[in-house]
């Protein structure tokens, strides 16, 4: 599998985990802050993992990959830049995430590349509590006007987090209609607010490690 | 010269950082250890991979073959070979007197089920246990509650 589709996935792992780390201590219950704060732990390690196997391709290392690129050069999806503590968005987002990334896994573990597949296979075990947790979520908020709403609006976001090949398979699990995917190369003005937080560290001391 | 028996019994006395009761051995985190001349290669898979222990561990490795007299090279493999599964079983019954909940076997684990009564307290063996949260401080862990013995334990997940 070649760095830069490897990238657009741990990019992705990468900033949502960071995302839902933003709940931590705040979240509406004490149960979902913990929960908010241990899927982003999970995340952030499978970030670490994708950033080691394309940074062997690329000859470097996942810090730098993670922390001392440009933020032109980040390849996350727009449905993880958003910064969105509000409940019915942050359900809506966790639920949607999770049923495109099952579709990815699931191709993932199908790769040549046993690398990719092994790590695939390892993530996707993980995912599964994540997947039953965004589920729970979802059927308990789906009667919920607000949480439609959110759903609706993130629908196009969502669509562009798989390869276009991918999308029906999405459409059919959410149940709405393939529209106008938002795609990988529209830079979001919060990442980069989130880019001068996360690199903070790096670009003050480079090379540190902690 | 080191045995690849006195490696295998050095790491058996590592505890994990986060639950000291269980060695390294006992979570059946080594895959493989190999020994030839004074090099020690040591196999090692993660549980989760975002556990912040594996550094901690790594480095415990490093400095017990070392104290061994050899020279280590451990080599982390990101692949699914670890499960749940993989715990000895003296590694369940240390878990379960520390009041974790040890992990259910993978084939008899329908994640649909979690509140189902295949989950056994580790402090009365009651299996009227109730879950309050599938995620908990670590990320190997869920919460549950006896309501057999009024005890909140903490459960290994099954991965």
């Amino acid at each position: 599998m070649s760095a830069p589709a490897l990238l657009e996935l741990a990019d992705d792992e990468l900033i949502l985990g960071w995302r839902d780390s933003e709940w931590t201590g705040i979240a509406p219950s004490l149960e979902e802050d913990v929960a908010f704060s241990s899927i982003a732990q999970n995340e952030i390690g499978h970030a670490r993992a994708l950033y080691e196997l394309a940074a062997r391709e690329l000859g470097t290392t996942a810090d730098e990959l993670a922390f001392d690129r440009d933020p032109s050069e980040y390849r996350s999806a727009p449905l993880v830049e958003q910064r969105r503590l509000e409940w019915a968005h942050t359900i809506a987002r966790h639920y949607l995430y999770e049923t495109a990334d099952e579709i990815r896994l699931a191709a993932l573990k199908q790769a040549d590349d046993a690398d990719v597949a092994g790590l695939a296979a390892k993530m996707d075990r993980e995912e599964q509590y994540h997947r039953l947790h965004a589920r729970m979520w979802n059927e308990r908020l789906r009667d919920e006007p607000r949480y439609q709403e959110a759903l609706r609006e993130l629908w196009p976001l969502a669509l562009g987090v798989l390869a276009p090949e991918q999308r029906a398979e999405l459409a059919g699990r959410v149940g709405f209609e393939p529209v106008d995917a938002v795609e990988r190369d529209r830079q979001s003005e919060e990442l980069r607010e989130l880019w001068e937080e996360m690199t903070m560290v790096r670009r003050s001391v480079p090379g540190a490690t902690w | 010269m080191v045995t690849a028996a006195q490696v295998w019994d050095a790491l058996a006395e590592i505890p994990d950082p986060e639950i000291p009761v269980v060695s390294l051995v006992d979570l059946g985190v080594i895959r493989d250890v190999e020994v030839e001349d004074e090099n020690v290669r040591i196999e090692f898979t993660p549980t989760f991979l975002g556990c912040p222990a594996l550094e901690v561990m790594r480095d415990a490795m490093e400095a017990s073959v070392r104290a061994l007299g050899a020279l280590p090279h451990v080599q982390v493999v990101l692949d699914d070979s670890w499960s749940t599964d993989k715990i000895t079983a003296a590694g369940r019954d240390k878990l379960r007197e520390a009041g974790f909940a040890p992990p259910t076997p993978r084939a008899a684990t329908n994640l649909l089920q979690l509140n189902g009564a295949i989950f056994r307290c580790p402090y009365c063996g009651s299996t009227d246990t109730r879950l309050e949260n599938l995620f908990g401080p670590t990320p190997c862990r869920s919460l549950r509650y006896c309501t057999s013995c009024r005890q909140p334990f903490e459960q290994f997940k099954t991965i």
